[in-house]
């Protein structure tokens, strides 16, 4: 049986067949419907999100260590945050197999940068693997907890935006039963103190050796051979593009590359006259290649930067042909065209906290999530974004620098119990007079809506503790705590002015749950009198995307507008109320 | 071998790009093609320009579609049919919705929205069917109908049976709004005849 997947749903339905018992992970793009897509398994595959990645991949490698097939999921800069837990499992090894699928974003669609998750496995001298189509994500799946059991080793599995992202058809199997065997006690195998690590330290190697002998015989990598004027070497997504592009090319594909089959590619390089590699990112088989004396081409040719298409390929193709290169470029009725950019939802919590702090001379450091949009015009109210939970401590650093202006960091709701929590204690514990605004929409919204620790509901759907923002913040040592309503503009600034001037730090909590999360509207639509509208351009500064203007004669576009009033506070002519009809019914 | 035939559906996230990608890559499966699609999903959503791309045939590689290449063009909104112009081969169908959505940068006063958006339209794309589906859609039954009208145009360009189609949506539309969106997709087939 087939089925039309994305490469997530792939992975989700590989993990399911393969038996897995345990699956944790974090919200991310790339990656986030993999563990959306697995829950549908629950009554076989324990399914949760973790408060990081971190937490998701250690609670994940506990269930491998009981005997369980477990699997955790993570975008590309998720593995940062996991990176303890990985250098050390790769030494300490699996008992269930274990895989950890970590998202890629070249191009950086929703992401602050565009790593390659290959250089981990080299670094952790583990395997990695690449499909190439949500078919091979499933397939691979399956494979990666073969080998993760034969060899006792952690997995990486990565994917990529248009692996991901992309459907295509997938062959369906049933379940194949793994029932975790239960803990085993056996200190030296899983207790690294340096006795039993220096030990393990050999055993990797070994492993990394036997691991090479497996990937050289592996149908994970595989040639397909044609005419022998070009070899190509080609892994995940870029493979899907050669074959576009280069349909006489034999093609050596590289499923799983690292480490790396030295034999195959060199057998592959003998074989053809002349050898290129393409791959997204970093030049990773490619420098290898070098290593092995083999001459070829990738970099001098293949963008390294940004991801690849068969639009880039064909310009690649072009080149070596010694043909004149010319991208696409778009029609002449396009060129100025307005940009339309992400933007803050019609009714967004997060816009009366920008709105606010656009009267403060403050520094902002910001954080990941909905609310980074408020970097753009014309809210402009964020000055720093470097990664999850920076918001916190970023701001803490700018304020202890001996900055001049005051400093407020911002964090969302997930965000904070994912790595904020940890700077508010540096916060606290070295008194940096700061003000930190927990933008708590009550959802992880940037990538579609998870639950976080804060929200009362599991991923399987079960009712749960709600853990409390502002009991948090006490804990953390916090004196001073309070909760606003970011459509209240006036209290708001109210809010921010009090606690900028009251020294030592201080939490706000501005609490209003993502519309868009619940579908739910706050009133009726606004409406625009024109007799009133003096043209001012007050409403058009809160970048709400339901407030249409031309020539700055706004109008609010009915469908889109969620009522939720912010823009008539910014009105000083009353000229954004109901519609009339609307008013009427609402007196009567 | 057969040529893998490429489509593109333009719009701005929330229009329901991703249904419509869905129907027409479920009609291709059910004629019996290797189906690749490529979607948007994430950051970009929020308001923002979204493009989906769906590719059938005998064998498919690429999800993505090289520019001039794809075969019909939809697009829920005007500007952004423009946006990805250079992704259609010349002559193809374009199928454009006549909704204009205000961009925040042109509201804030940064950027201008084309006041010559027809005749721009008309001369980017010889073969338009530039169509009032917010109309059709609004006569179906449900304004934000519009997605459904505009595929149900482009796919008198495509290669694939009424009833296939019917198929489709019934696969992908939950059972009670399938009878509204089958009316939204032949009212689009009708503005296009």
């Amino acid at each position: 049986m087939q089925e039309l997947m994305s490469g997530n749903e792939a992975i989700a339905r590989g993990a399911w067949e393969a038996g897995v018992t345990f699956a944790s992970g974090y919200p991310g793009t790339p990656s986030t419907e993999i563990l959306e897509n697995a829950v549908q398994y629950k009554a076989d595959m324990y399914c949760e999100w973790a408060p990081n990645e971190k937490v998701a991949f250690e609670a994940a490698a506990g269930a491998a260590l009981a005997g369980a097939r477990s699997f955790c999921t993570m975008k590309h800069v998720g593995l940062n945050v996991a990176a303890d837990p990985l250098m050390t499992l790769a030494y300490v090894g699996t008992a269930g197999g274990f895989v950890a699928v970590v998202a890629d974003d070249p191009g950086m669609h929703s992401s602050q940068n565009e790593q390659d998750t290959r250089q981990y496995a080299r670094f952790a001298k583990i395997p990695v693997l690449e499909p190439a189509d949500a078919g091979e994500a499933r397939e691979f799946m399956k494979k990666a907890f073969g080998i993760s059991e034969r060899h006792r080793t952690p997995v990486i599995l990565r994917s990529t935006t248009r692996v991901s992202h992309a459907r295509s058809l997938v062959a369906l199997a049933e379940r194949e039963e793994h029932p975790p065997t239960g803990f085993v006690k056996d200190p030296p195998r899983f207790v690294p103190i340096p006795a039993w690590g220096r030990k393990m330290r050999v055993k990797v190697e070994a492993r990394l050796h036997e691991l090479r002998t497996a990937a050289e015989l592996s149908d994970l990598n595989r040639v397909e051979m044609a005419g022998n004027e070009l070899g190509i070497i080609a892994c995940g997504i870029a493979y899907q593009y050669v074959k576009e592009v280069f349909p006489e090319a034999a093609v050596l594909k590289l499923g799983w590359s690292y480490p790396f089959p030295d034999a195959t590619i060199r057998d592959f390089a003998s074989k053809v006259k002349r050898l290129l590699v393409v791959e997204e990112l970093d030049d990773f088989v490619e420098e290898h290649v070098r290593s092995l004396g083999i001459p070829c081409d990738g970099r001098d040719l293949v963008p390294g930067i940004g991801e690849l298409s068969p639009e880039r390929l064909r310009i690649v193709r072009a080149r070596m042909e010694g043909r004149d290169t010319e991208a696409a470029t778009m029609v002449a009725e396009a060129v100025d065209l307005p940009g339309r950019p992400p933007v803050l939802c019609p009714g967004c919590p997060h816009r009366g906290v920008f709105t606010a702090l656009g009267r403060f001379d403050v520094v902002v450091a910001g954080d990941i999530g909905c609310y980074s949009l408020g970097v753009m015009p014309p809210l402009n109210r964020m000055d720093t974004i470097l990664c999850m939970g920076g918001g916190v401590s970023v701001a803490h650093g700018i304020a202890k620098s001996g900055e001049k202006k005051k400093v407020v960091g911002m964090v969302g709701d997930s965000t904070f119990f994912h790595s904020g929590i940890t700077g508010l204690l540096d916060v606290a514990v070295n008194r940096s007079d700061v003000v930190i605004c927990v933008v708590d929409n009550r959802t992880t919204a940037m990538t579609g809506h998870q639950d976080h620790p804060g929200t009362g509901r599991t991923l399987m759907g079960d009712d749960t503790v709600a853990v409390s923002i502002e009991e948090m913040a006490r804990c953390c040592g916090i004196n001073r705590v309070r909760t606003v309503y970011p459509y209240d503009i006036e209290a708001t600034v109210g809010a921010f002015k009090e606690e900028l001037e009251a020294p030592g730090p201080s939490v706000i909590v501005s609490r209003a749950p993502c519309p868009l999360a619940r579908k739910m509207t706050l009133g009726k639509p606004l409406k625009v009198v024109a007799e009133k509208c003096r043209k001012c351009g007050a409403c058009l500064r809160i970048g709400c995307p339901a407030i249409e203007a031309a020539d700055r004669r706004p109008s609010i576009n009915t469908n889109a507008c969620v009522g939720c009033g912010i823009c008539p506070q910014m009105c000083k002519f009353d000229a954004i109320r109901l519609d009339q009809e609307e008013e009427e019914r609402a007196l009567t | 071998m057969s040529e893998t035939s490429s489509v593109i559906l333009a719009g701005v996230g929330g229009q329901g790009i991703l249904l419509a990608s869905n129907i027409l890559s479920r009609a291709a499966l059910l004629a019996g093609h290797d189906v690749k699609t490529n979607e948007v999903h994430g950051m970009a959503q929020r308001g923002g320009s979204v493009v989906a791309e769906i590719r059938y045939g005998e064998k498919v590689h690429s999800p993505l579609i090289e520019p001039f290449a794809a075969c019909a063009l939809g697009s829920l909104e005007q500007i952004e049919a423009l946006r990805y112009a250079h992704v259609l081969a010349p002559g193809a169908l374009a199928v454009v919705s006549r909704m204009r959505l205000v961009p925040t940068t042109v509201s804030s006063g940064a950027a201008k929205y084309p006041d010559d958006i027809g005749e721009r339209l008309a001369r980017a794309f010889p073969n338009l069917r530039h169509i009032d589906a917010a109309a059709a859609a609004e006569k179906a039954g449900n304004p934000r109908a519009n997605n459904l009208v505009v595929l149900g145009a482009l796919s008198m360009g495509l290669d694939f049976p009424e009833a296939l189609w019917e198929k489709a949506i019934a696969e992908c539309v939950k059972a009670k709004f399938v009878d509204m969106n089958v009316v939204a997709f032949s009212l689009g087939r009708r503005l296009a005849s």
